[in-house]
């Protein structure tokens, strides 16, 4: 094999066609396309009455509108389910009260943008001027806004939802509460964390085409998930499963916002294309996508905890309010994950967590990158910090006296994951992490840096914080790997990409298992068509799962190719190996003949149909043996092609950890908050491509500095979103993001054939806790609630004075 | 987020914009560089009929740099503003306070006039219109007029500038030798519009003792707020004296509450900042 590109920093091969304005995304499709625009509730809370539109249908260009009667009237008449509720993706015992929205509101809404009216016209202008001509009579509700109020239920959001609580769920591995009031010293701490989005620059998007002479549907759609949204198009239109297909083009962006499925509009705009019997496009505006997708993160943490006179846990009872919003499609995930993975590397002594999950006249809540770790963390190491304040001790010290050892593993807490399975971490070696990290931000050496600052007028602070985040859920991920008889080797994998770099990861893969160039491997992700059975792009899944799926195929590609390459060359196929494509005899040179044969020349003798086509197949007569008349072409059991197909199905996740530290100015007079230096140090296993993994870690240290510094939902109280654009929900751009200095450890899980753990949301999950930990040590009072601002800097700064 | 239906002219000089204003009413806007009306209009917060686009007006493109003042023809953009060196020469503070409006891609598109009839009550250039006792000059199809800045900024997103009204240029007064400048602000994330900014001049005389000192703050009241803060200089060299600053200023801003910081932090600010702009412009009087 010629040197192995796992482990290198290959360039990304997505990037030349992405960075000269050549990718496809889904506004780049179908410009023949009638164009949706939806009629979106102005109320969080409102019955519906009359919708009128006598003023919208003589705008010229209009096509279609549709309302939820048009929905009911289809449903008699054509047996479609596009009058019931979407579905509750992950239902749970827990979740008694589930509630999830119509494709167009039925008689009431819950939220401002849910989607009331469809126009379908000519064009987005046209539908947009036809929408604004709609009036809908509205009779508005008392809304449900924020935790205090959901949980005080005075009002309701849904009737039949007593108390707005969908879900109450425990979990616990002993008296928890007890163990905090046995113990020689505790604490208890409220702490709160604001909603933000996953606000990925391209928007959701839906085109789809109905072919009425084949009866099927073809649809494009910016998801995370392309197999489950054709499952679900089916469903709703009652069509038969093999008459969608569904394809994603290049998605700008995911972050957890579109493995949400189906979105209203994702059955709707199929829906219409099949009923007018054109193509149909909507894509998202910016607005739309701020007050009808997802939300996340918005949670009360109120926590109680024992140690002993070292720091040690001894008991840890943790009760939480998750806000979920106006319905639950996606169920329980973020909080169940926050209950669990809030434990991070740490031995909590006996545990105890209760969450419970509110309904709001908000908009839905579903995973952002980090999805619910975030907050988890963030409660973890406030704690930490607290603990290590009140002893007087380091807070690394704290942290390393709690840690779970490396000779522990694998290491079970006895509780269930967000898959259902074993929360039982892999591997790991946390000490170890955390000695590379004192080393990479110079914590020993922070004192002096603090007293230089401080003669000079200055306020600095260090803060860190560490996570464990269980990657690679299952239930499974597959990959098909066919050579061709030019020696292309065509890989495709079900779960889609949103520009991680897929193609580029899985490649490596194949062509170091293959024994092939790089720029001979083609990667399809994403595709129904290429490949039928996939979960999807979410919880840093793809290097372990596709990632593994495509290793085994190409490994058992690789096995046919030496059996059918060991009869050409007489050969037997444990001498042979593979270089550059050419299957030899090992240690001969590739000059001599008939030692060597091409892949390309073996995937054309293993197809017993050999027309001369092409160069390939004339090449392969030299080596085809006469046919032996007693012998099938085929025999029983074989196929013909180069090609395989393998799943890989984990038995559980595995567990990836990390730790950062941040060292923050704060202005003494101004409030501005500064970061001066973000250290991360990561270990998700055997790194597949560094180049790739860092600029994971880069978006999400980003999106972290965001959650922690700057991205907040403005919610008023009657349920408008008061900042639905980017010139009020701030991102920081990249004059706000530091630079990521990195170093990285690698524990190979010993879950998969590769060693690799996830690494796509890692980089977010610290952040609101390190820069809150790194704010508290400059200013010298608690940090309890992120993100925070310079006024509420202020604001924290006058209280503590007086 | 499409615009509704509109027609777009495109004239080729000034009569011929305040032809069409006139004929269009109320109905007409006046398109500049479009960075602040055409989000406005995909958002349909603004749905204007008829757009008059200015940008191909050839009398309207000119920076004339005069003994007094500082002339700014309608269709100049920010950067080309604050890339003049010439201008930077005449009157330091346009382009210290350019370098604060948003983020270079807005300001190769944005225009300074644009900026003051829009009249953010952010908009860091209507604090130095006032600061250099600048004059907007307007034009209909049957008057022209010229406007104080005292007199041009009437409230939040409200100018002096009338309906069939076209602002041909803004004038710019050059500061008086021993003069210096400075623009500082705070805004919550680079190039956003500022949580309070500050722009001073500070004139020395003969013995570098302060014979005039004003600031103008934006993003704390309905519009820009010019303070002379002459009486509140300790003396050559000196400080300002804080007391005194808090006090003049406090008469002159209100702040409120937004998303972004609380009035009460950007009244700190505004004292905060005055002190910062006012030290510096100061040190450059004195160099
Ligand atoms: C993200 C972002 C950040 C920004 N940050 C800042 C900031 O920090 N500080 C700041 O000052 N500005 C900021 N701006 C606004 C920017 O400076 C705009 O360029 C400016 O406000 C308007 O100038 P324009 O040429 O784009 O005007 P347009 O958008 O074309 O017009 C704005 C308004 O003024 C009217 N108008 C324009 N020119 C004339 C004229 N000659 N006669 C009569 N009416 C006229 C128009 O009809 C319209 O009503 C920001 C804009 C964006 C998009």
């Amino acid at each position: 094999m010629s040197t192995r590109l796992f482990g290198q920093r290959v360039p990304r091969s997505e990037d030349p066609r992405l960075v000269t304005g050549n990718g496809r995304y889904l506004d780049d499709l179908g410009h023949d396309a009638l164009a949706a625009a939806f009629v979106r509730s102005p109320h969080a809370h409102a019955r519906i009455g009359d919708v009128d539109v006598s003023d919208a249908v003589d705008v010229e260009g209009l096509v279609a509108v549709y309302t939820y009667e048009d929905l009911v009237s289809d449903q008699a008449e054509h047996g479609s389910r596009m009058a019931e509720a979407l579905p509750l993706l992950i239902p749970h015992p827990t979740l008694t009260h589930g509630r999830t929205p119509y494709p167009l509101a039925n008689g009431e809404v819950n939220h401002v943008g849910e989607a009331v009216v469809m126009v379908v016209a000519v064009d987005r202008y046209v539908a947009e001027d036809a929408a604004g001509r709609i009036h809908v009579d509205f009779e508005p509700l008392p809304a449900v806004v924020g935790i205090e109020r959901a949980r005080d239920g005075g009002r309701l959001v849904h009737e039949d939802v007593p108390g707005n609580v969908a879900a109450v769920m425990v979990q616990q591995t002993g008296d928890a509460d007890a163990a905090v009031d046995a113990a020689p010293h505790s604490l208890e701490l409220e702490l709160e964390i604001e909603r933000s989005a996953s606000m990925p620059m391209e928007g959701k998007g839906v085109l789809a085409r109905w072919d009425a002479d084949d009866q099927s549907l073809l649809v494009h759609t910016s998801t995370q998930t392309s197999t489950s949204v054709r499952q679900a198009v089916a469903a709703k239109l009652a069509l038969p499963v093999d008459r969608v297909e569904v394809v994603t083009p290049d998605v700008g962006g995911g972050f957890g916002v579109k493995i949400m499925h189906p979105w209203p509009e994702e059955v709707l705009v199929p829906w219409a294309a099949r009923r007018l019997g054109r193509a149909v496009k909507w894509t998202e505006d910016r607005r739309e996508h701020f007050v009808s997708s997802a939300h996340e993160r918005g949670q009360l943490h109120r926590v109680r905890v024992g140690y002993d006179d070292e720091g040690r846990l001894l008991g840890l009872s943790v009760r939480f309010w998750h806000d979920h919003g106006a319905y639950i499609p996606y169920g329980l995930i973020v909080p169940i994950i926050t209950s669990t993975q809030l434990l991070g590397p740490y031995k909590p002594g006996v545990y105890r967590v209760e969450f419970t999950s509110l309904y709001t006249n908000t908009v839905i809540v579903t995973p952002y990158r980090g999805a619910g770790r975030p907050q988890g963390c963030f409660v973890m190491e406030r704690v930490m910090d607290a603990i290590a304040a009140e002893r007087g001790i380091d807070r690394t010290v704290v942290r390393e006296r709690n840690f779970i050892r490396p000779e522990e593993m694998p290491y079970d807490h006895h509780l269930v994951f967000q898959d259902g399975r074993a929360l039982r971490y892999d591997s790991g070696d946390f000490p170890a992490s955390l000695e590379k990290l004192r080393k990479l931000v110079g914590w020993d050496d922070f004192a002096a840096f603090r007293e230089q600052a401080r003669a000079e007028g200055r306020l600095v602070g260090i803060g860190l914080a560490c996570y464990v985040e269980g990657t690679g859920v299952g239930p499974y991920e597959g990959g098909h790997v066919r050579v061709e008889s030019d020696g292309t080797v065509v890989v495709s994998t079900g779960l889609t990409s949103q520009g991680q770099g897929h193609q580029t990861m899985l490649a490596q893969i194949v062509a170091d298992e293959l024994g092939v160039p790089f720029d001979r491997v083609r990667v399809t992700t994403g595709d129904t068509r290429r490949f039928k059975y996939a979960v999807g792009t979410f919880a840093s899944r793809t290097a372990v799962m596709s990632g593994s799926a495509v290793a085994m195929t190409a490994r058992r590609v690789r096995e046919k190719a030496m059996r059918i390459a060991a009869d050409a060359l007489e050969a037997s196929p444990e001498d042979l190996e593979i270089v550059d494509g050419q299957v030899r005899v090992k240690g001969t040179s590739p000059s001599g003949a008939n030692v060597s044969i091409d892949l390309g020349t073996v995937a054309v003798l293993s197809n017993p149909l050999r027309y001369a086509f092409d160069d390939a197949a004339r090449r392969a007569t030299q080596f085809a043996s006469p046919a032996d008349p007693a012998r099938a072409p085929i025999s029983p059991g074989d196929a013909p092609g180069l090609e395989g197909t393998e799943y890989y199905s984990p038995t559980q996740s595995t567990f990836a950890n990390g730790m950062h530290a941040v060292v923050v100015e704060t202005d003494p007079d101004t409030c501005e908050i500064k970061i001066l230096r973000y250290c991360v140090v990561h270990d998700c296993g055997t790194i597949v491509n560094p180049m790739i993994l860092e600029g994971q870690i880069h978006g999400g240290v980003a999106q972290g500095v965001g959650g922690a510094l700057y991205e907040r939902m403005e919610y008023a109280d009657d349920g408008q979103l008061l900042n639905a654009s980017f010139m009020d929900f701030l991102m920081p751009y990249s004059t706000e993001v530091p630079t990521v200095e990195i170093d990285h450890l690698e524990t190979p899980s010993p879950l998969n054939p590769l060693g690799v753990k996830g690494a796509g949301e890692a980089g977010v999950i610290p952040g609101s806790a390190a820069i809150a930990s790194a704010i508290e040590d400059a200013e010298g009072f608690p940090i309890r609630r992120m993100p925070i601002s310079p006024s509420e800097l202020f604001h924290l700064r006058q209280e503590h004075q007086s | 987020m499409k615009p509704s239906p509109f027609t777009y002219h495109r004239p080729h000089s000034a009569d011929e914009a305040v032809e069409l204003l006139r004929a269009y009413g109320d109905s007409a806007k006046v398109l500049a560089g479009g960075q602040s009306l055409v989000p406005l209009m995909s958002m349909r917060l603004a749905a204007p009929e008829h757009l008059v686009d200015i940008n191909r007006v050839e009398a309207l493109q000119s920076v004339e740099v005069g003994e007094d003042e500082v002339r700014v023809g309608a269709a100049v953009r920010h950067s080309r503003l604050e890339r003049d060196e010439e201008v930077y020469g005449a009157v330091p503070l346009l382009r210290q306070g350019l370098v604060n409006v948003a983020h270079p891609a807005i300001r190769n598109r944005g225009t300074t006039v644009g900026s003051l009839v829009h009249a953010d009550p952010a908009a860091e250039m209507a604090a130095v219109l006032l600061l250099l006792d600048g004059v907007v000059e307007l034009r209909s199809a049957t008057d022209s007029r010229e406007v104080a800045a005292a007199d041009f900024f009437l409230g939040p997103m409200q100018s002096a500038t009338g309906p069939g009204e076209l602002a041909v240029a803004a004038r710019f007064g050059r500061p008086p030798p021993g003069s210096g400048s400075a623009f500082v602000e705070l805004s919550r994330r680079q190039g956003d519009y500022a949580m309070c900014g500050v722009g001073a001049l500070v004139t020395t005389g003969q013995e570098s003792e302060i014979t005039s000192a004003k600031v103008a703050l934006v993003g704390v009241g309905d519009g820009p707020a010019l303070v002379d803060v002459t009486s509140a200089a300790a003396g050559p060299g000196g400080a300002f004296r804080e007391p005194q600053l808090a006090e003049l200023l406090a008469s002159q801003i209100a702040p409120e509450s937004d998303i972004h910081a609380s009035a009460e932090y950007r009244r700190h600010l505004a004292l905060v900042l005055t002190r910062r702009a006012l030290g510096q412009a100061h040190e450059r009087a004195a160099a």
